[in-house]
C-alpha cells in the first residue's frame, strides 16, 4: 500500500490505528477514580505527543541517518513557532498560512545554519550547532525583543491587524481555527464512568504526524536515504570515491529543520504563544534524550522516546504529597506517612529524577531504546510459542 | 430515470449514513457549549489550580507560595484557626469551602518557563477541570498564563509578579493582580531616596535584560530624574549572568554615585554581592558616600546576600513584622502550621486564593463573569480623587485599604519601603521597615505611558 513493502505497511497502519484511537487508549482509567491521576487523554497532552513526535522523527532523518549529532535543534522549532504567531498576529487565525511560514522559515534558517555547521562533522558539528541555537535563544530572549516580545514570549493582541481575519470578537481574541473549525473545539464521549474527549486540534495534528511519518518511511527506504546512512558508516571513504556528501548531508539538515518548525507551526495552532525558552539548549537536549531513549536511527522509536518524556513531564510533575496520602490511605498512619516520605523526592518537583532513572536504566539495559525492548519482549513471546524453531530469529538486531 | 435506478439497498444506506454523519456533526462540535461556563463544578467539591515554579531559580518563592495556598484551603474549608479570614472586612466566606463546595486543588510546576507554565495550566484546566489558575513567580510565566486563562475562559489570579505589563500593555479582563508593580515601587522609593541621599545625585542603572528589568528601570529611573536626580548610565545585563564584575568596573570609572541594581532573585544575590566586594560603599563620589539601591527585594533574596544587604534600600509588597491585625493573624497561622515566618509571595498568593473565594461567595455563582464583576465592585479609595478610583474596596488582609480597581485588575494599597537591617535579631529579621507610603502616592491612572497599550477586553466564561 502507498508504495511500501508489507512490513511498514504494517507499521503505518498500527501507527495509524494508535493515532485515531489514542483518546481511547491513553484514558484507561475511568474518572474520579485513583488512578486516574494516570490518564493522559486530555487534549493538550495528547497535541503534545504528536507535535513532539514530529519533531523527533524529523531530528532522527539527520541524526539516525547520518548520524550528525545536532544540539541545536530546538532553534528551528523557535523559528517556526515565531513565524507561525507573526502570521497569526497580521494575517489570519486560519493555522494553515501559519504552519506553512512555520516549515518555509524553519528551512531558511535550517539552509543557513546547516551550510555553515556542516563544513565540520562529529563533536565540532555538535558544537557549531549548539552555539546557533543558543545565539538564537539569547537573540530571543533579549536582543530582538520587539520582535520576539522577549521573556515573555510573543503573544496575540486584541489590536493585531489581521488583514484576512478579524481583530476580535466581542472583545475576545479569535481562538485559532481550521477554516472556522476552532481548534480547541472538543467533543466528550461519556461511557460509564470514563470521559473521552476528542479534539479538532489533536486530529489536524494527527494528520501532520501521519504525513510526516509517511515521508520519514520513504525517506528511510529510498536511495537517498541509502546515502545518508552511508554517510554515517564512513564519510571520508565516501569522499575518496569522488562523491560529494555535503549536499545529502545538507538536504538531510534541512528536511529535518522543516520537521521542526512543522513542530513549532502546530504547537502555535494549538496554543497561540512562541516563548524563547523553546530555543534554549535543553529543548535541544530533549529531542536527542527522546531520539535515544526511543530508539536511533529507528522509524518508531523517536514518537515512543517523544511520548514517554511528555507522559512524564506532564503526568509525574503534577503528584503531590496530598494525592500519595489519599493512595495510601488504607495503611496505618506512620506507615502511610513512611512510603510517602520515601516516594515524595520521585514525583512533583523530582519528576527529573524518575526520567533521569528511567533514562539510565534504558540506556544501560536496552541500548537499542524503548524499539529494542519491544523486539527483546516480541522474540521472547515467539521463542514461547515457536519452541525455537529459528535460531536465526534469535539473534538479537543490531542496535543502530 | 437512469440516476434512480442505480439506488440500491448498499449505496441507499451509505448515503443515508452519510447524511446522518452530516447532520450529527453540528451536535458533536457544539456539545460542549451545554455548560453555561467552561469547568462548572456540579459535584459537592470544586477544583482550583496551583502552578507554582518548583524547579529553576525561583524555586524558593513557588515553595512558599504553594504552602500559603494549602493554608488558605485549609481555611476556607474551615480548618486550623481561620488566619485572615477573620480580620477580611468582607464576612462572605463560611468557612464551609465556596458556596459550599469543599475545596481540592491540584499542583503544577511551572519550571519559570512560559511555555511548561502553559501546559501546566492547560492539563489543569483540560484534565483536572479547575475553575481557577493562580500562581506564578515571575512576570513571564504570569503574562503568559494569564493569556491562556483568558482564551480559555478561567479565572487567572497572579502571583508573584512585579512588571507593569502584567496589568498594563498585557491585561486581561479574566486577569487579577494583587502585588505591587514597578511604577509604585519608583513612586515610593524616590521620596525616601532623596530624603536620605540628596536631590542631586547621579544614578547608574544594571538591569536584567528581560521585561520585568525594563520596566522597573524605567520607573525608577523616571521617578528620580523627576526629584532631581540625573542618570548616568543604564546597561542590560544578561539574565543567565552569575558574575557581574564586568558590569561593575565601569561604574568605577563613571562619575556615579548611586548604583541601582535592577535585579531580582539570584540575579541580585550576586550582583550585590559583586558590588560590595568591589568596595563601592566604602567610596566617595562628588563628595558623597556611593550608595546601592534595590528596587524589588523579598526577604529570601536578602537572606541569600546575607552581610551585604545591610542598609541598601528597597521596596516590598509586605514583611511579616507589619502589625496590623490581618498580618498578624496570618503570621501567627503561617508559623504554626510551617516554623518560620511567610514570604511576601506566600502573602499576596494567600490573599489572592482568599479574594477569589470572597468573590464567588458574594457572586454567588462560579462563572467566571460574575466573579469578574464581583471583583470589579463599585466602591472607591479614601484619599484619592480620580475617575477611575473605582473597584473593590477592602481591608483586612495586611496592607491597609486596598482597592482592586476597575479598570485594570489592579490592587492599590501602601507600599513598603525597606532596608537591610543592621543588626538582625533572627535569621528572618533581615529587614527593616522604613516607610509605608501611603497608596496616594503611588496611585497612578490606567492610561500612565508605562502602561499604555492593551486592553482587558470582555470576560470570557469558556463556553
Amino acid at each position: 500500500m502507498l508504495a511500501l513493502d508489507k512490513k511498514d505497511t504494517t507499521l503505518f497502519l498500527i501507527v495509524l490505528a494508535a493515532v485515531i484511537f489514542a483518546p481511547f487508549l491513553l484514558n484507561p482509567f475511568p474518572e474520579g477514580s485513583e488512578l486516574a491521576q494516570f490518564n493522559a487523554g486530555y487534549p493538550d497532552l495528547l497535541q503534545r505527543f504528536l507535535i513532539f513526535g514530529i519533531f523527533a522523527i524529523g531530528f532522527n532523518i539527520l541524526f539516525g541517518l547520518t548520524g550528525y549529532l545536532s544540539f541545536g535543534h530546538a532553534a528551528f522549532l523557535g523559528v517556526g513557532s515565531y513565524a507561525g504567531v507573526w502570521m497569526m498576529k497580521l494575517l489570519t487565525m486560519n493555522v494553515v498560512p501559519a504552519i506553512l511560514m512555520s516549515i518555509v522559515f524553519a528551512g531558511l534558517f535550517s539552509l543557513l545554519v546547516g551550510y555553515i555547521s556542516l563544513r565540520r562533522s562529529g563533536i565540532y558539528f555538535s558544537i557549531l550547532t549548539l552555539a546557533f541555537a543558543q545565539m538564537s535563544f539569547a537573540l530571543a530572549y533579549s536582543v530582538l525583543t520587539p520582535i520576539t516580545n522577549g521573556e515573555t514570549g510573543l503573544q496575540l493582541a486584541l489590536d493585531d491587524p489581521r488583514v484576512l481575519g478579524v481583530s476580535q470578537v466581542n472583545g475576545s481574541i479569535p481562538p485559532t481555527n481550521l477554516f472556522g473549525l476552532p481548534m480547541r473545539e472538543s467533543f466528550e464521549l461519556t461511557m460509564g464512568g470514563w470521559v473521552f474527549t476528542f479534539n479538532a486540534g489533536y486530529y489536524l495534528c494527527a494528520v501532520f504526524m501521519m504525513v510526516a511519518f509517511y515521508l520519514a518511511i520513504r525517506i528511510f527506504r529510498s536511495p537517498f536515504g541509502m546515502m545518508l546512512r552511508a554517510v554515517k558508516s564512513n564519510q571520508q571513504r565516501m569522499n575518496y570515491t569522488g562523491l560529494n556528501s555535503r549536499p545529502y548531508t545538507l538536504a538531510a539538515f534541512v528536511i529535518s529543520g522543516m520537521y521542526a518548525g512543522l513542530a513549532g507551526g502546530l504547537m502555535v495552532a494549538m496554543d497561540p504563544l512562541a516563548g524563547a525558552e523553546r530555543m534554549q539548549w535543553t529543548a535541544s537536549g530533549e529531542v536527542v534524550l527522546m531520539t535515544i531513549l526511543g530508539g536511533a536511527g529507528t522509524l518508531i522509536g523517536p514518537v515512543l522516546g517523544a511520548g514517554f518524556i511528555k507522559y512524564f513531564e506532564n503526568i509525574f510533575s503534577k503528584i503531590n504529597d496530598n494525592i500519595l496520602h489519599q493512595w495510601f490511605a488504607f495503611l496505618p498512619d506512620g506507615l502511610e506517612d513512611a512510603l510517602v516520605f520515601v516516594i515524595h523526592p520521585f514525583i512533583g518537583k523530582g519528576w527529573h529524577l524518575t526520567l533521569g532513572i528511567m533514562f539510565m536504566l534504558i540506556v544501560i539495559f536496552l541500548p537499542g531504546g524503548i524499539v529494542e525492548g519491544f523486539r527483546r519482549l516480541a522474540q521472547i513471546g515467539r521463542r514461547g510459542t515457536g519452541g525455537g524453531k529459528k535460531s536465526a530469529d534469535a539473534v538479537p538486531a543490531p542496535a543502530e | 430515470m437512469s440516476g434512480l435506478k442505480n439506488i440500491n439497498r448498499r449505496t441507499l444506506l451509505k448515503s443515508t449514513a452519510a447524511v446522518g454523519a452530516g447532520l450529527a456533526m453540528p451536535t458533536i462540535f457544539t456539545s460542549s457549549a451545554s455548560a453555561s461556563y467552561l469547568n462548572e463544578p456540579t459535584g459537592s467539591t470544586v477544583t482550583l489550580g496551583f502552578n507554582v515554579p518548583q524547579t529553576g531559580p525561583y524555586a524558593d518563592e513557588g515553595a512558599d507560595e504553594l504552602r500559603a495556598y494549602e493554608l488558605a484551603v485549609e481555611h476556607l474549608n474551615g480548618g486550623g484557626d481561620g488566619g485572615m479570614m477573620n480580620t477580611f472586612s468582607s464576612k462572605a466566606l463560611k468557612g464551609n469551602g465556596i458556596l459550599g463546595k469543599k475545596i481540592e486543588y491540584v499542583t503544577g510546576d511551572t519550571q519559570t518557563k512560559s511555555d511548561a507554565a502553559r501546559a501546566s495550566a492547560k492539563s489543569m484546566i483540560e484534565k483536572d477541570g479547575a475553575i481557577m489558575i493562580t500562581g506564578g513567580s515571575s512576570s513571564g510565566v504570569a503574562v503568559a498564563v494569564q493569556a491562556l486563562c483568558q482564551e480559555a475562559g478561567i479565572i487567572f489570579m497572579a502571583g508573584l509578579t512585579h512588571s507593569n505589563d502584567t496589568t498594563g500593555k498585557d491585561k486581561k479582563a479574566n486577569g487579577f493582580r494583587h502585588f505591587f508593580n514597578s511604577y509604585m515601587s519608583g513612586a515610593a522609593l524616590a521620596p525616601v531616596l532623596a530624603a536620605n541621599y540628596g536631590k542631586d545625585r547621579k544614578a547608574y542603572h544594571l538591569t536584567a535584560d528581560y521585561n520585568w528589568g525594563y520596566t522597573t528601570e524605567q520607573a525608577v529611573r523616571e521617578s528620580t530624574e523627576g526629584l532631581g536626580w540625573e542618570t548616568v548610565e543604564t546597561v542590560k545585563t544578561p539574565l543567565a549572568s552569575t558574575d557581574f564584575s564586568a558590569y561593575i568596573t565601569p561604574v568605577l570609572q563613571s562619575d556615579a554615585d548611586v548604583l541601582v541594581l535592577n535585579h531580582y532573585g539570584g540575579n541580585m544575590v550576586n550582583s550585590l554581592t559583586n558590588a560590595v566586594q568591589f568596595g563601592l560603599r566604602d567610596k566617595q563620589v562628588n563628595g558623597k558616600n556611593f550608595e546601592i539601591i534595590v528596587p524589588l527585594y523579598s526577604r529570601l533574596m536578602a537572606k541569600g546576600a546575607g552581610e551585604n544587604v545591610k542598609g541598601i534600600y528597597g521596596s516590598t509588597n509586605w514583611h511579616w513584622t507589619l502589625q496590623d491585625d490581618g498580618s498578624k493573624a496570618f503570621v501567627k497561622s503561617f508559623g504554626e502550621k510551617y516554623g518560620f515566618p511567610p514570604s511576601q509571595a506566600a502573602q499576596t498568593t494567600y490573599v489572592q486564593t482568599l479574594l477569589y473565594a470572597d468573590a464567588c461567595e458574594r457572586a454567588g455563582s462560579f462563572n467566571p463573569c460574575a466573579v469578574v464583576e464581583a471583583l470589579e465592585g463599585d466602591s472607591s479609595l479614601p484619599g484619592v480623587s480620580s475617575p477611575s478610583n473605582k473597584g473593590y474596596l477592602f481591608d483586612g488582609l495586611g496592607n491597609g485599604p486596598t482597592l482592586y480597581r476597575a479598570a485594570d485588575h489592579q490592587c492599590f494599597k501602601d507600599v513598603l519601603v525597606v532596608k537591610g537591617k543592621e543588626n538582625p535579631s533572627s535569621e528572618f529579621d533581615l529587614l527593616e521597615i522604613v516607610e509605608i507610603t501611603p497608596v496616594a502616592q503611588v496611585w497612578y491612572e490606567p492610561d500612565n505611558p508605562q502602561f499604555a497599550g492593551g486592553a482587558l477586553g470582555t470576560c470570557n466564561p469558556g463556553a
